[in-house]
């Protein structure tokens, strides 16, 4: 039992999952009891599957020991990649599979000028973000694409699936990419040599893990959940605009930090991504609905992502410290 | 007349203009314990990255059995039956014990393309058999490897490496930084690879520690070999006059 307890204390996102539950009472209560009404969690499971998606990303990448910062500019490029070429014709499938493919290939650049001139990848992707950003404008034109209601099926991504309208398809695409994520992390051998990268480079190098192909792959799958996220938002939008996700990268960082990953690589976990983007959807939702003044939005986020990085110092300090029998 | 297990015939490699290797040619027999000692920059280094697949030679040739090989990367070298086990560099410390083990070598229920489900199971037994086997015990294969002592951590390298069966076990500086204690633990494995007859090239610059352990003695000094003689030929002060 003290083991047990021993160990749950040094889990990463054991400080993430613990401010989560003392928010969401504190705003239910603030509230006056609306915050976890039906219709108020309508609001939050609308977003919070685009910008869980981004922190899945950026969390993968980041045990892998890498940084993304383009996400929220590749976010914006590939509904918008999406939407210029179902204008220009092409069937929509089509056009999301160009979508996906170019995010993939950001992605490969990204991974691919930083593995290959040994460069540190917040200024690759910092780039990046420019970059992509850039070429979002260009595309578009200087006018977001009209495309007609009803001309892509809306509904597969962002849709609501339930009679009570409350679950969108975004939840459920959401879910299945989380598990998946969360396995390929867990219970494969790519899994393990993401930690092994992330965790200490040397080492794995020297075990004939080919470190530069994992990391690539990471940041391939970064870039591709964000562009996805990105779509699915311009669905239930339904509106196609080159400004969207700006601001997203950092929130997604955030999103991995709270949720118990380290800058350094190697430790973190999905589920840890996924209660940090939840933490900011609900503090971002929680303060609108408590009547505070939403300019304090990123106020919150800023604190909240250092208390969460000291908090599991300090944590998992005390679990380290605790006492248990350590014969067999 | 056997044939080395590892022969090295005239390698060269040059750093950035600086001559590391001035045509080194060595023979490690089968079985052998051999030591390699030298100072700072004189090359041993340079040496067995060569043979562990880390960096490539200009110019020369390396026979593993006989056999003209081209060791391009760590996997090639492992392939080979080469294992090297550095001083800090073999370890991934937030990783479980067995995950550690079998790093880039993981069992696999089924895959698709080299990519597949990790068999945990299989994963935990056997590590835990190889830790046993070098007479180590160590309370779980879940257990971080970063709250090992460094002794430990040596063992279970060298468990990993005999789990895969090595010919050839390269110890690079594996007793630096350690405590007595811990230094006579890992003293004491590489005296039981040679009862296990696995060749071993043990790298330091404690010349207690491998005339402690080792038959054969090889000095080296400014990228060449200056001194090879059987430990009961020579004594600590020839080779270090030798540096």
């Amino acid at each position: 039992m003290r083991r047990l307890f021993k160990l749950s204390l040094q889990k990463p996102e054991l400080a993430g999952a613990l401010l989560l539950v003392l928010l969401v009472i504190v705003f239910q209560v603030r509230s006056d009891y609306v915050f976890l009404s039906v219709n108020n969690i309508r609001g939050i499971l609308g977003l919070l599957p685009e910008t869980a998606l981004v922190a899945l990303g950026v969390t993968l990448l980041m045990i892998c020991g890498e940084f993304d910062l383009s996400v929220g500019s590749v976010f914006a490029l590939m509904p918008m990649t999406m939407a210029v070429l179902v204008v220009g014709g092409w069937p929509f499938w089509l056009a999301v599979g160009a979508g996906l493919t170019l995010c993939a290939f950001v992605g490969f650049v990204n991974g691919w000028i930083t593995i290959r001139f040994d460069i540190p990848s917040f200024i690759t992707t910092l780039g990046m973000m420019f970059m992509a950003r850039s070429m979002t404008v260009v595309i578009s034109g200087g006018f977001p694409p009209r495309i007609r209601p009803g001309e892509v099926p809306n509904w597969m991504f962002a849709g609501f699936v339930d009679d009570g309208n409350l679950i969108r398809a975004s939840v459920l695409w959401f879910i299945g990419i989380a598990v998946l994520i969360s396995l390929l992390l867990s219970k494969t051998n790519f899994g393990n040599w993401v930690r092994a990268t992330g965790g200490f480079m040397p080492a794995a190098a020297a075990m004939g893990i080919p470190t530069g192909k994992v990391k690539i792959a990471c940041f391939m799958i970064c870039s591709v959940l964000a562009g996805f996220a990105g779509m699915i938002q311009s669905l239930r939008l339904n509106s196609f605009l080159p400004s969207i996700g700006e601001g997203m990268e950092l929130q997604a960082v955030a999103a991995a930090v709270i949720g118990g990953t380290a800058l350094a690589g190697g430790v973190g976990s999905i589920v840890g991504g996924l209660i940090g983007a939840t933490l900011i959807r609900v503090i971002d939702n929680g303060m609108v609905m408590s009547q505070v003044d939403a300019n304090w939005f990123k106020f919150a986020i800023g604190a909240l992502t250092i208390f969460a990085v000291v908090g599991n110092a300090w944590l998992r300090r005390r679990g380290r410290a605790m006492k248990v029998e350590t014969d067999k | 007349m056997n044939t080395p297990i590892i022969e090295t015939r005239n390698l060269h490699k040059w750093y950035s203009g600086v001559h590391a290797l001035k045509g080194v040619s060595l023979k490690v027999e089968r079985g052998q314990a051999l030591g390699l000692v030298g100072d700072n920059g004189a090359g041993k280094s340079t040496l067995i990255n060569i043979l562990s697949g880390l960096h490539h030679q200009d110019d020369g040739e390396v026979l593993v059995e006989g056999a003209q090989t081209n060791i391009r990367n760590p996997k090639d070298a492992m392939g080979l039956g080469i294992e090297t086990i550095y001083q800090y560099n073999s370890m991934v410390p937030l990783m479980t014990i067995s995950r550690n083990v079998f790093i880039g070598r993981e069992p696999l229920k089924w895959s698709i393309g080299g990519f597949g489900i990790l068999d945990e199971n299989k994963m935990r037994e056997d590590s835990v058999k190889a830790i046993a086997d070098v007479d180590l015990h160590l309370r779980s294969p879940d257990a971080l490897v970063g709250e090992l002592s460094g002794g430990q951590r040596q063992g279970v390298a060298i468990a990993r490496a005999m789990h895969f069966k090595s010919k050839v076990m390269i110890l690079d500086e594996p007793t630096n930084h350690l405590s007595v204690k811990e230094t006579a633990k890992v003293i004491g494995f590489v005296k039981g690879l040679k009862a296990q007859g696995v060749t071993s090239i043990f790298i330091s610059h404690n010349m207690h520690h491998v005339f402690a352990c080792c038959d054969r003695i090889v000095a080296m000094a400014l990228g060449q070999i200056v001194l090879d003689k059987p430990v009961s030929e020579t004594s600590i002060e020839e080779v270090s006059e030798k540096l």
